[in-house]
């Protein structure tokens, strides 16, 4: 590494859980409807009115815990986090303080292409609380209006903390990429950062080893408003720059200075400090006593970790065994998704050959769901019509180049393989057929017919170029077997 | 005796015999309102009109012969403390004046289905905050057994429109003695049920771990008739408990047998009026004429229980009351006055220290805030803020609960060996409106045999058990172990068979 530097970060990633309905009422938690509409007495905190949990925004919440390889306490409870904020209507936060339902996991990342060293990176907790409601601000014509929008306020929120483990911006957006694809594996959330299902933010600061060899800490920044996992890497990279030039001029350390809340600009490609929240450091945190305390049984957590079901570390290393893929591929397919994962399973199994599968899902259809902008689940063409026409591919009926040919014509016309090729005028030649047509090409060749006498068995695939030219339903490896043979005769 | 001297329970009894109507019985209550609440000041709001549609209605179904509710046809009044939709539901604070919540609280919409006669609001101490009903923003309240006196507090207009014969039946709630010490103070019988017996929904919060719904009444007898109809698990309220309620108001007839009844320590220290101390122990001899065994126990923590709820409830209120900041609940303030006001002290400060004036919205909650709470609602926000702050915590708040737990110990012991714990509601019978005004300290010790049940999640009621040579009434509190309302009410019952001061009325001018 040129820089004299280790830059140290941690994540601290919010997710919406996929519930149909609010924390603590029956609210719905559609995204995009008019504002306000989504409210009731509970959830925008009218006098008198009480909170209760909902019972799968816990199990959802205990099924991430569990996967992040948690430990999931036994007694958890309620605390109010309290702050004045127009967006906040009872003045508190419904959140976890001091017992957290579940503590100490962790996560593995890795990259199949090498740009990380696979590590674990530590879980501190992770937690539930409610969501705020947003402001909107309407500045328009001199008129500095404030609107509040509350639908999205008591939403379930995850929030998972990591430790200071990663080391670079690299790692940190495998931390979210790996950890995103586990939260979508286990269906607890659909994990969209533009509609604001995950939100992450960012603790970072250096260990510059100066010119004597000491190390020095840099004091800890928390980065904001970074709503993609690019715009992660990118204001980490920048901040890891922007830290150690103002270590060099000011020299401060790890503790001298409060914690700093940056946002990051991501037009502007800078980060910039936010104004202090007033009194933010005492949210007096006190336990809810609207809540019951909830007990989690040991045979609950069992229960949980049995219905995990594959995660996609399980699953990669399943598609390497199994249908014998490099781990190059299997992490591609597995990234993917866990809908595409089973597709390519059900083709596996139908063609009886993982490699060819892969390489057509990941190729082909790939390619087509990006074009289209669709994901496989909409994609048009089931896995037993694409397994028809690997079959096809597989026996030598279609060469690959045309087998591409067929998929476009089967998703543009909705038709079979078989029917696909027929309507292309695609069928098989009979051998003899075949060999009339090689006859005539080798007698038509003789500078060919030389090279290949000389050894130059390279000029055979000439022949299969005039062929496809002649007739483009040819199968081009038998053309040329046929082509050598009647060579070797001569 | 006239309609209104009569009780819940037999104003019901002549209600389904068709022998009075709804509405005569509700033109009596209505009436005797309007000749003595003048004076007496227990109703923020009576709805007159409305009670006397909803009681031409069940005088209706009656006739029609159709079914009526567990309360149909009777005039209840309810704290202002209750929600109840579409109608004003102030808790006596100029913050929450305008205030009309879209839903019932569950106690309200229980009282709706049994077809009660929703009469008026009482008069409180402003969200429930105090102990003589001198804090509500509104209106002072005034002992109807002598106007010159407090009714107690907070539920002060509860207790007073029953001692003033203006309705037979009352809602209030106890926090750390609202119903209690009122009823005690009046000479009627109220009810502080198990915390977790009543649902809380739509109750306005003070201290949600000590909060609690419960009846006034004059006799126990129509306290069991109201818990009945009150009571219940409610799954709009995690923490009301599912268990089955009792049918209190046909077993509070039954006399309790062999009833062992314990008598405090600690309760008959110093402090405690010697008339007071004379009518609790007279009241403990009948008991032993009832054939009641009676025995000392200690409840060694109790003496820390003022200083504990006194950190308890103002944290949980200081939370409680967050909401009420002016953006989406409670009074806001004057904005065209707050940002001229901004511009002014900006101005002063000078190009460069803008920043040391507080922003528009900061500036806005301040102001809405100082001006929607009363004194004491503010004194005790700025007590519990402190009791939660960082670095106070654990010595005041966690300390508190430690208390709190010791004090439950305590009972668990105590009412091991007793049926029934028998002692004073308060030290003291009403004091003079004004006396104490000044001296906060003095207010809050008023609460000290009362709190702890409320610490300890236990019910208690209290109930008239003589008056004092100046004539005021003086309480007896009965409390027992958790869910064990039938046991009070039916030791309560036994001692109101056995003597008539509950039958007493204050001569109204």
């Amino acid at each position: 590494m040129s820089t004299p530097y280790e830059i140290v970060i941690g994540l601290e990633v919010h997710v919406q859980l996929r519930t149909q309905t609010k924390l603590f009422c029956g609210c719905s938690t559609l995204f995009g409807a008019p504002p306000n509409t989504q409210t009731c007495p509970i959830c925008t905190g009218m006098p008198g009115t009480l909170p209760v949990m909902n019972r799968l925004a816990f199990e959802l919440a205990l099924r991430t815990a569990v996967a992040l390889h948690c430990e999931v306490a036994e007694f958890t409870k309620w605390d109010r986090k309290q702050y004045y904020y127009p967006d906040l209507p009872k003045g508190y936060q419904i959140s976890q303080f001091d017992l957290p339902f579940s503590a100490d996991g962790y996560l593995r990342i890795s990259d199949a292409k090498g740009r990380i060293e696979p590590k674990k990176v530590g879980i501190i907790r992770a937690h539930l609380e409610e969501d705020a409601g947003k402001s909107v601000h309407d500045e328009q014509a001199g008129q500095a209006d404030s609107r509040i929008d509350l639908n999205r306020a008591g939403t379930p929120l995850l929030e998972i903390v990591s430790m200071p483990d990663m080391r670079s911006p690299a790692e940190a957006k495998a931390y979210l990429a790996e950890l995103k694809l586990l939260l979508t594996y286990l269906d607890v959330s659909d994990c969209n950062m533009q509609e604001g299902s995950l939100r992450v933010d960012a603790n970072v600061n250096l260990h510059i080893t100066t010119e004597s060899g000491k190390v020095v800490a840099t004091p800890i920044v928390e980065i904001k408003n970074m709503n993609s996992f690019r715009s992660v890497e990118r204001a980490l990279a920048y901040e890891a720059e922007r830290q150690y030039e103002a270590w060099r001029e000011t020299g401060q350390e790890l503790g001298e200075v409060p914690k700093q809340t940056r946002g990051w600009d991501d037009a502007a490609n800078v980060t910039r400090a936010q104004r202090h929240k007033e009194e933010s450091s005492d949210y007096r945190y006190f336990p809810d006593p609207d809540l019951a305390p909830v007990q989690v049984d040991p045979e609950t957590v069992e229960r949980v970790r049995s219905a995990l079901g594959e995660l996609p570390a399980d699953w990669r290393h399943r598609l390497e065994v199994t249908y014998t893929l490099t781990p190059y591929d299997s992490d591609v397919l597995v990234n993917q998704g866990r809908r595409f994962v089973d597709y390519f399973v059900q083709l596996a199994e139908l063609t009886g050959d993982g490699k060819l599968a892969s390489n057509w899902m990941q190729q082909d259809v790939l390619r087509e769901m990006n074009e289209r902008g669709i994901d496989i689940v909409q994609f048009p063409i089931p896995p037993d019509g694409l397994a028809e026409l690997l079959e096809k591919v597989k026996c030598g009926a279609v060469d690959t180049t045309r087998g591409r040919e067929v998929l476009l014509t089967m998703l543009e016309t909705g038709k079979t393989a078989s029917e696909a090729m027929e309507s292309m005028g695609i069928h098989a030649l009979d051998d003899s057929t075949l060999i009339e047509l090689c006859r005539e090409l080798v007698a038509a060749n003789p500078k060919l017919v030389a090279d290949v006498k000389s050894g130059k068995l390279q000029a055979a695939g000439a022949f299969v170029g005039q062929a496809k030219k002649k007739n483009p339903n040819v199968n081009p490896a038998r053309v040329r077997e046929i082509c050598l043979e009647l060579i070797q005769q001569m | 005796m006239s309609l209104i001297e009569l009780s819940a329970t037999q104003l019901l009894a002549e209600l389904e015999a068709r022998r009075i109507t709804s509405v005569e019985l509700t033109q009596a209550c209505l009436a005797q309102i309007e000749r003595h609440d003048g004076r007496v000041g227990a109703f923020l709001r009576v709805d007159a009109q409305g009670a006397l549609q909803q009681a031409e209605r069940i005088d209706q179904r009656r006739r029609n012969g159709e079914p009526v509710g567990r309360l149909g046809g009777l005039p209840v009044a309810v704290k202002d403390l209750l929600c109840s939709r579409g109608e004003l539901t102030t808790c006596a604070s100029r913050m929450l004046e305008n205030f009309r919540p879209p839903y019932d609280a569950t106690v309200v919409a229980r009282l709706k289905a049994a077809d009660a006669v929703l009469l008026g609001r009482t008069n409180m101490d402003e969200f429930a905050m105090g102990g003589s009903t001198e804090n509500s923003a509104f209106q002072k309240t005034r002992n109807p057994w002598d106007l010159e006196r407090i009714p107690g507090g907070s539920s002060g207009g509860a207790a007073a429109c029953l001692a003033a014969s203006m309705v037979p039946l009352s809602i209030g709630t106890d926090t750390g003695g609202s119903i209690r010490q009122p009823a005690a103070l009046c000479g009627v019988t109220g009810l502080k049920p198990t915390y977790g017996r009543v649902s809380r929904y739509g109750l306005v919060a003070f201290a949600s771990s000590l909060d609690q719904v419960g009846p006034l009444a004059r006799t126990a007898e129509d306290a069991a008739l109201a818990l009945e109809v009150l009571a219940g698990h409610d799954p709009l309220d995690s923490t009301s408990v599912d268990r089955p309620v009792p049918n209190y108001h046909q077993t509070v007839r039954r006399p309790l047998e062999g009833l062992r009844l314990g008598l405090v320590r600690e309760h008959f220290g110093p402090g405690l009026d010697g008339e007071v101390e004379q009518a609790v122990r007279e009241a403990v001899r009948v008991y032993e004429s009832l054939g009641a065994k009676v025995k000392q126990v200690s409840l060694p923590h109790s003496k820390y229980g003022v200083a504990a709820y006194y950190i308890i409830a103002p944290s949980e209120a200081s939370s409680n009351l967050a909401r009420y900041d002016g953006v989406h609940y409670g009074h806001r303030t004057d904005e065209r006055a707050l940002a001229d006001e901004l511009a002014a002290e900006r101005q002063a400060l000078g190009p460069g220290r803008e920043d040391e004036v507080d922003s528009a919205l900061v500036r806005m909650y301040r102001r809405s805030r100082s001006e929607g709470f009363g004194p004491e609602v503010k004194r005790r926000i700025m007590l519990g803020t402190y009791a939660l702050s960082a670095g106070y915590y654990d010595a005041y708040y966690l300390k508190a609960l430690k208390v709190r737990r010791l004090i439950r110990q305590d009972f668990d012991r105590a009412l091991a060996e007793v049926d029934v714990i028998a002692g004073p509601v308060t030290a003291a019978p009403a004091f003079k409106i004004g006396e104490k005004s000044d001296d906060p300290l003095a207010m809050y010790l008023v609460d000290l045999y009362t709190v702890s049940a409320n610490l300890a999640g236990i019910g208690g009621i209290a109930l008239v058990c003589g008056y004092s040579s100046g004539g005021l009434p003086i309480g007896l509190q009965l409390q027992a172990a958790p869910f064990e309302e039938e046991r009070l009410l039916r030791a309560a019952h036994m001692f109101q068979q056995a003597t008539d001061w509950h039958l007493r009325r204050p001569k109204l001018p």
